[in-house]
């Protein structure tokens, strides 16, 4: 099957199971795309993620940058369309309908239940990002000290994305 | 309240989009509540809980919700046109700078460090999110099934993603207070 084909079934999928958008399936993207069809290095995939945060707008443009690499701007169109067109008619469909489950208590329940999954899913793509962008104990360190000053203080994580780019522009990293 | 037309909606959300650093989110609520008074905070919030039941990202969930509410499917696709066109643009032309440039040394090198920060600030938010959850044996135990199965064994997320999250969902329920 051609790579156009195969990203519009694989993203069209993944579209429809991305709870709290594309960072917590990006362990799935990870095997599509690394794994499985070769298109990219886990380096490369960690690299495109970084773009992705360091670009305005939504982070789901990832799939963008993604998408050309595979196939060029047909790629990209492609695999920006596989991922929004579904889960942008469910939430058409949904929020018609939606209103009417306002107080149902399985709502609670789906939520309290999601939670862990979702976020077990976003420390699954931490942990892909760290191993893709680990080139020695200067970049884990780096990952580790960008971890605690985001937890423990209110610094604005840009500046730790351009010390990153600037110990890595260095050769430190 | 003012409804506002398919055009003023395209261009309201296209400003917002040129606007999105470090997340759309904030800049979408700000627009809608804030500036142009479309909606009342309460709606917004009402949105953004629907919002995050949903798969995809939420900032485009809530963009959809409000297009169609005004002015339907025609709504819907001008709002979504309006908040991704400008920052489409503009990864595109960065994918074409990294396609062309992205493995030349010097570049290579910032692009690790970025990549390497951007862990952790991914890392922090997922904790962050966890917050006082990390006391419960339960959330803990169905967050490192999942880290372990996707992470570590690189399972497929699909069937992780059904299998695990409706046990999670069925033991929330019975568990209820």
């Amino acid at each position: 099957m051609n790579p156009l084909a195969t990203l519009a079934i694989s993203f069209t999928a993944l579209s429809l199971v991305a709870v709290g958008g594309v960072t917590p399936v990006l362990p799935e993207i990870h095997r599509i795309v690394v794994v499985r069809h070769h298109w990219l290095t886990s380096a490369q995939l960690t690299d495109l993620f970084a773009i992705s945060h360091a670009a305005p707008g939504p982070n789901m443009l990832l799939v963008a940058l993604i998408g050309f690499q595979v196939a060029g701007l047909p790629g990209a169109l492609v695999a920006t369309v596989a991922v929004c067109a579904p889960s942008c008619t469910l939430s058409y469909l949904v929020a018609r309908v939606w209103q009417r489950f306002r107080d149902a208590p399985w709502r609670r329940a789906v939520e309290v239940g999601l939670a862990p999954i979702t976020i077990g899913l976003m420390l699954s793509t931490g942990y892909l990002l760290a191993r893709g962008a680990y080139t020695g104990w200067v970049a884990a360190a780096l990952t580790g000290a960008t971890a605690a000053l985001v937890l423990w203080t209110r610094v604005n994580p840009l500046w730790l994305f351009a010390l990153g780019a600037l110990l890595g522009m260095a050769g430190l990293v | 309240m003012t409804v506002p037309t398919v055009g003023e909606m395209f261009w309201a959300f296209f400003r917002t989009g040129a606007r999105g650093f470090g997340g759309a989110l904030p800049w979408v609520r700000r627009m809608l509540v804030e500036e142009r008074v479309w909606l009342t905070a309460q709606e917004f919030t009402d949105i953004f809980s629907v919002s995050n039941f949903l798969p995809g990202p939420n900032v485009l969930n809530v963009t959809v919700i409000v297009g169609s509410r005004f002015h339907g499917v025609p709504g819907a696709l001008a709002a979504v046109l309006g908040l991704i066109a400008l920052p489409l643009v503009v990864v595109l032309v960065l994918a074409a700078l990294y396609a062309r440039f992205g493995q030349v040394p010097g570049i290579d090198a910032i692009l690790h460090g970025l990549g390497a920060a951007v862990a952790g600030l991914v890392i922090a938010t997922a904790l962050k999110m966890a917050g006082s959850l990390l006391r419960s044996p339960r959330f803990v135990g169905f967050l490192a099934v999942t880290f372990g199965a996707i992470a570590l064994l690189r399972w497929p997320l699909i069937p992780v993603l059904l299998g695990f999250a409706s046990v999670s969902v069925l033991v929330a329920w019975f568990r209820r207070a």
